[in-house]
């Protein structure tokens, strides 16, 4: 479990996170949306160490980041996974490679456990044929599934995604909001997904923090999104007519 | 670059590979430019002896202390600044536009001693391509010695011998060493330090080009003050 206190964040004058609370759970997909501009990004690089913060506190079952020494961060670092918007493959790296890199820097396995281990998450995310191909080789879902499997090739008990299902058609980022969610069951893993894509907060949303002008302006799950009455989340979620129907249909059903 | 350092047997693998790239990758335009630059070289000294006084051996001996004291360390590094610098400034930018460096820091990888560490390695090994060059234009300059008939062949070896101060080579190669570690410390900064996206990653391969030659030019003078005079 995450649990972030009272965060504030800024670059020179301008505040980008004012104060955030929340928490994330252990073996459930969190999400953080919001509008562009908003401070999601900027909210899940603090989370991942990449920025520093000027006040406030981000707990990893209970060990706050900022006090823990440095070859302590080290290590919690190492129980981490990301999946980058871009997938952030290594270009000069076969797809084995790739996600061998973390067990090559991290483990002391064998060469032979090490294959092993890559080839039981390949095929997790069913790219048994692709070891040899180089990430420029491979289509922009399959990069997004080599870079998943990067980031849980290690165990982690964390898992972050940025816009996982950026630039990819609809039929291949269901799919991968799917895999995102069945491994976050699969292996228990805290997993926190930045997006503004509504099918994954209908879909996997089963916590969603929602972020206005920096702030935190509502929480909850995809269940209760459609009966908030949230002004900001309804004028976000719903600016579309095909959402607002979905909506009304599922309050008519409810 | 020192804290933190990556495993040694992933690090090992790195500069095997940065050597392959930087050093090994660079012997065919190293090699082609001593070569013919060492025989223009020698051309010009030999057209610009007019005096019957000046004996013909001087056209080897000249030949000798440009490849040697300034050609070969200086010359081929402005080069390699341009070949090794951007080819070290865009791959590493391309890194930090793409967040492959980001990935790296959120493994808690130290991605400056991923980075930057293996390539000041390899370029350890940046003098035996001096030494290649200086090499090869003291054979340029031969070949157009024989080819051109300005001066006999014999002549020309007399000259290359003659006065031979072995000081001469080790001041060319502090130098390349000093070069070798801006060759790889100013591209790798450039790099590392970019924002933006595809655009500023060329414009930081120039940037930085220009600031590892204007560094090398400098501490040319510098060094050779205080080694020389």
């Amino acid at each position: 479990m995450i649990v972030v206190e009272n965060l504030y964040k800024s670059f020179g004058s301008t505040a980008v996170l004012k104060g955030i609370s929340t928490s994330f759970d252990k073996g459930k997909t969190n999400l953080i949306i919001g509008q562009s501009g908003s401070g999601k990004t900027v909210f899940l690089k603090c989370l991942l160490g990449l920025f520093p913060y000027e006040s406030g506190s981000i707990s990893y079952d209970g060990k706050i980041y900022a006090d823990l020494s440095e070859d302590d961060q080290r290590v919690l670092r190492s129980k981490i996974g990301t999946v980058f918007q871009g997938s952030a493959l290594f270009d000069s790296m076969t797809i084995a490679e790739n996600v061998k890199f973390p067990l090559r820097m991290f483990t002391k396995q064998s060469n032979s456990e090490m294959d092993d281990r890559v080839d039981a998450v390949l095929k997790r995310v069913e790219l048994e044929n692709a070891h040899n191909k180089f990430p420029s080789e491979a289509s922009g879902g399959m990069q997004k599934r080599v870079a998943i499997a990067r980031a849980i090739v290690n165990n982690p008990s964390y898992l972050f995604c940025d816009e996982p299902n950026s630039g990819l058609d609809p039929k291949t980022a269901i799919v991968i909001d799917n895999l995102i969610q069945e491994i976050t069951s699969e292996f228990n893993i805290t997993t926190v997904i930045n997006s503004h894509d509504m099918n994954s907060v209908m879909e996997i949303g089963q916590k969603i923090v929602f972020l206005k002008d920096g702030y935190k302006a509502w929480e909850g799950s995809n269940k209760n999104i459609f009966k908030t009455d949230n002004e900001a989340v309804t004028n976000f979620v719903y600016s579309s007519e095909l959402f607002r129907k979905v909506r009304q249909m599922y309050i008519d059903n409810d | 670059m020192f804290l933190k350092p990556t495993k040694w047997t992933v690090m090992r693998n790195l500069i095997f590979r940065d050597i392959d790239d930087l050093v090994i990758g660079s012997l065919g335009i190293v090699s082609f430019i001593s070569f013919f630059v060492g025989g223009v070289v020698t051309i010009q000294t030999a057209l610009n002896i007019n005096s019957p006084l000046i004996p013909q051996y001087l056209v080897g001996y000249a030949t000798r202390q440009s490849v040697i004291l300034e050609f070969a360390p200086t010359f081929i590094s402005i080069i390699m600044a341009g070949k090794v610098g951007s080819f070290i400034t865009s791959s590493i930018g391309t890194m930090r536009v793409t967040e492959q460096i980001d990935a790296l820091e959120v493994m808690g990888i130290n991605s400056i001693n991923y980075l930057v560490f293996p390539k000041t390695i390899a370029l350890l090994l940046y003098p035996f391509l001096i030494s290649i060059a200086m090499f090869l234009g003291v054979l340029g300059g031969m070949a157009a010695c024989y080819y051109g008939g300005f001066t006999s062949v014999s002549d020309y070896i007399w000259g290359v011998q003659l006065d031979f101060i072995p000081f001469h080579l080790a001041y060319a190669f502090i130098k390349t060493f000093v070069f070798a570690f801006f060759l790889a410390t100013i591209p790798s900064y450039h790099g590392y330090f970019m924002k933006g996206g595809a655009l500023e990653v060329g414009k930081a391969s120039t940037t930085s080009f220009v600031w590892t030659s204007v560094v090398i030019i400098l501490s040319n003078y510098i060094i050779t003050q205080l080694v020389l005079s």
